[in-house]
């Protein structure tokens, strides 16, 4: 059989892709100018449109209640990911798309080429609860490209520490998949991974854990039950259960305060520089009172921080900061003042409204902060 | 004096705060209620007129025969119609960036015109919309080579004015990308020469790009039909150069239309600026076809009020403006496209003559 590619949704070879159809459209773009071959081909499948990358969920598969792995297959645009990453997937309610980062479980080379994620259900949250229960299969979800730096060093570790807590076993999932996948003629590192959950039922990917800990050897796969045990995984469990943390690259990926004590406790061993850890939420979010009182803002490509209060207008704070902002009518009319949101909280000075997406374009004349928030600028 | 500058209606300053905020209400009850709908509109519309695209394209391929260059033109025509107005003006005005799709944002997009997007989106949704029809800050007003308003100063060049705006319709875009390069703001100096060059080359760029798609790759790519293709190609985008002037100029510069000094709009309140820019905007009646073909620009008081509310909305909302308009004794200029169209010519020659004493 023909290699096969994402690249069409898996159904073309990929010489023929690469040879004809890819040229081929090439060759196209001055007649669609100033659009491209693709905004067309989108009409027919969004999965065509290499501009804006898409995948259809094929298949879903219930992980625990709350959480479910999300089977996708990527259209034209998607230019694969390195083991560990996350994507942004955009998902369409009541017409807009909403924008979220989910890691990747998926090892890259899966020979489906499907991509999967899983979502936990967040009590509350717009897009996570829309993933984890009412999406069905066909829906269409864009892919945002792969990122992150939670992942396999190029040189391969003869030992590993894992840990992780909740929904931050996916993005480790990803390696160890990607270490699974790998022939046994290149040697497997020695694993260990340490998994809080509440319970055995609220811990994702346990059946494949616990079958891969039986088969293999070189893994060694334990599960902290927070409510049998009435505590959280501390830095006495790591020390415990893994004497030899210390000989161990290590990966963790959790809530904050399970991520703070790790760094803390690495830290003190002058060892943060074997540690990798990725964090879900980037900050912690202030209370969205419409009365909150503003915070510091940072533009991040500027290198500059300034305070402000809950009323000043994210331009009118840089300027006085020194940041050259693009800027236009000033009243909210013109969208020539659009910045990224990198993180935080801002509200709409107009309608009161709350945002927090990060990659969300800001009008930063009508906006100010709440709470700590960094614009892409 | 023949003129009619109308003045301003006496309103309190309660009052027109009054306005402000029932405006303020109206635009937050719509911004809720956008959703799926919505997003429907305005994908039917890019669908649509993608299609019409093809179709026109393929039909002129063939159009040695004659109906495929009557079919072929005619649906080239309405896409290129479709594109700059219901879609291009009003996605760069950032009417659907709350769909949070990067293929339909004001970021993104650009369209099928002479000019790049960037410059058309300073002088129009910067300049233009926040200093609608105040003499001397809104270019548009006249677009620095006409005289529209009593107001204006009289040089001798204006005499000519009927003329060269009438040879001017049919190049309407060329129009616009020389005007939006503000070739004027050199001359005053309020446009570095270095900024000018950067304009021209990118609106170099960008003209050679779209001139080569009508006039040289898609006549070649015809054979035999080469030279009634490039004439389809002309006739549409000739056609659609004569009714976005249309459009656009039935929406400033009807007789009932107010213009405004910049004393008067110096310490704006945000009542004030509704009231100006109703006052300074004219409506076109007609069916919902015409308001689609015309970009919703038909709502042209809607739209100057609420530049980045979808446009599909404005038709739901306009009778609510015009009550309002009503109850606050603010006249409401609208009318049928003929009569907004004499009446905007009739400007024209008028103020082509100087003021009489
Ligand atoms: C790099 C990265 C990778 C991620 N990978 C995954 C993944 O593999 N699987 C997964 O399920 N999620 C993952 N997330 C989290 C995910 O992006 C969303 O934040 C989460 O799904 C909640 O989205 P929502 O729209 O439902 O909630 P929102 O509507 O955004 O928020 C609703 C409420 O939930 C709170 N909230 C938001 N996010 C979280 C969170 N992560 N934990 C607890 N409370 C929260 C908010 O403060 C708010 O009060 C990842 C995040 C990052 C930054």
């Amino acid at each position: 059989m023909p290699p096969r590619t994402a690249a069409l949704g898996g159904r073309l070879p990929e010489r023929l892709v690469r040879h004809l159809i890819t040229p081929l459209l090439r060759a196209a773009a001055p007649l669609t100018s100033p659009l491209t071959p693709d905004d067309y081909l989108g009409l027919l499948d969004p999965l065509l449109d290499a501009r804006h990358p898409a995948g259809r969920v094929t298949a879903l598969r219930a992980e625990t209640d709350d959480a479910t792995t999300l089977l996708i297959r990527p259209g034209r645009g998607w230019a694969g990911h390195r083991a560990g990453q996350y994507l942004p997937v955009g998902a369409q309610l009541d017409g807009s798309w909403h924008w979220r980062t989910y890691s990747l479980t998926s090892p890259p080379e899966r020979r489906d080429g499907l991509l999967t994620i899983t979502v936990k259900a967040v009590p509350g949250g717009r897009v996570s609860p829309y993933l984890a229960h009412r999406v069905r299969p066909g829906t269409v979800l864009r892919l945002g490209p792969a990122q992150g730096e939670f992942t396999l060093p190029p040189a391969p570790r003869p030992r590993m520490l894992m840990i992780t807590a909740g929904s931050g076993l996916t993005p480790v999932m990803g390696l160890l998949r990607t270490l699974l996948d790998r022939g046994d003629a290149c040697g497997h590192p020695d694993v260990v991974l340490l998994h809080s959950a509440p319970d055995a039922a609220a811990s994702i990917f346990r059946t494949e854990l616990r079958l891969a800990r039986e088969r293999l050897a070189w893994l060694r796969y334990h599960e902290h039950h927070t409510r049998a045990t009435g505590r959280r995984l501390a830095p006495g469990d790591f020390e415990r259960l893994c004497p030899d943390w210390r000989e161990r690259e290590t990966w963790a990926c959790g809530p904050a305060s399970l991520l703070d004590a790790i760094e803390e406790h690495w830290g003190r061993a002058g060892l943060t520089d074997r540690l990798h850890v990725e964090r879900f939420r980037l900050t912690p979010l202030a209370p969205a009172a419409a009365t909150a009182v503003g915070g510091p803002v940072r533009f991040t490509r500027s290198g500059v921080e300034t305070t402000t209060d809950g009323s000043e207008p994210l331009l009118e704070a840089g300027e006085r900061a020194g940041v050259a902002m693009p800027y236009g009518c000033r009243r909210g009319i013109c969208f020539g003042c659009l910045a990224p949101l990198t993180y935080g909280r801002i509200r709409d000075l107009r309608t009161g409204d709350i945002h927090d997406e990060p990659g969300r374009l800001l009008q930063t004349c009508v906006t100010a902060a709440v709470g700590p928030t960094a614009l892409d600028l | 004096m023949v003129t009619t500058t109308p003045t301003a209606p006496q309103l309190s300053p309660s009052r027109i705060e009054d306005l402000g905020k029932e405006l303020d209400e109206l635009r937050a009850e719509i911004t809720a209620a956008r959703g799926h709908e919505d997003a429907r509109y305005i994908r039917t519309v890019i669908a649509t007129q993608r299609g019409l695209e093809i179709g026109g394209r393929l039909a002129l391929a063939v159009s040695i025969l004659p109906p495929a260059w009557l079919a072929g033109t005619a649906m080239l025509t309405t896409a290129k119609i479709l594109e700059n107005m219901e879609l291009g003006h009003n996605i760069l005005h950032g009417q659907w960036d709350w769909l949070g799709d990067p293929a339909i944002h004001s970021t993104t997009w650009e369209w099928d015109a002479i000019g790049p997007v960037d410059a058309w989106k300073h002088s129009h949704n910067l300049l233009h919309h926040t200093w609608t029809n105040v003499l001397g800050r809104d270019r548009d007003f006249g677009y620095t080579v006409s005289r529209l308003s009593p107001d204006q100063r009289w040089y001798p060049f204006h005499l000519l004015q009927p003329v060269y705006n009438a040879l001017g319709i049919p190049f309407f875009d060329f129009g616009v990308a020389v005007y939006d390069m503000e070739p004027d703001g050199v001359i005053t100096g309020r446009k570095s020469p270095r900024d000018f060059l950067r304009d021209a080359a990118a609106l170099t760029r960008k003209a050679t790009r779209q001139l080569a798609k009508d006039y040289v790759f898609f006549p070649l790519l015809a054979g035999p039909s080469a030279l009634p293709c490039l004439l389809g190609n002309l006739t549409a985008n000739t056609a659609r150069n004569i009714w976005t002037h249309t459009v656009i100029f039935c929406g400033h510069f009807p007789d009932g239309v107010r213009t405004f000094t910049e004393e008067e709009v110096a310490d704006e309140t945000r009542g004030q600026w509704y009231l100006r820019q109703i006052q300074g905007s004219a409506n076109i009646e007609g069916s919902p076809l015409f308001h689609v073909l015309s970009g919703n620009l038909s709502h042209q008081i809607e739209h100057h009020v609420f530049p980045d509310l979808p446009s599909n909305r404005y038709a739901q909302i306009a009778p609510r403006v015009r009550d309002l308009c009503e109850r606050h004794g603010i006249p409401y200029v609208t009318g049928p496209l003929t009569r907004q169209y004499a009446s905007m010519w009739a400007r024209i020659l008028r103020h082509a003559l100087p003021n009489r004493a």
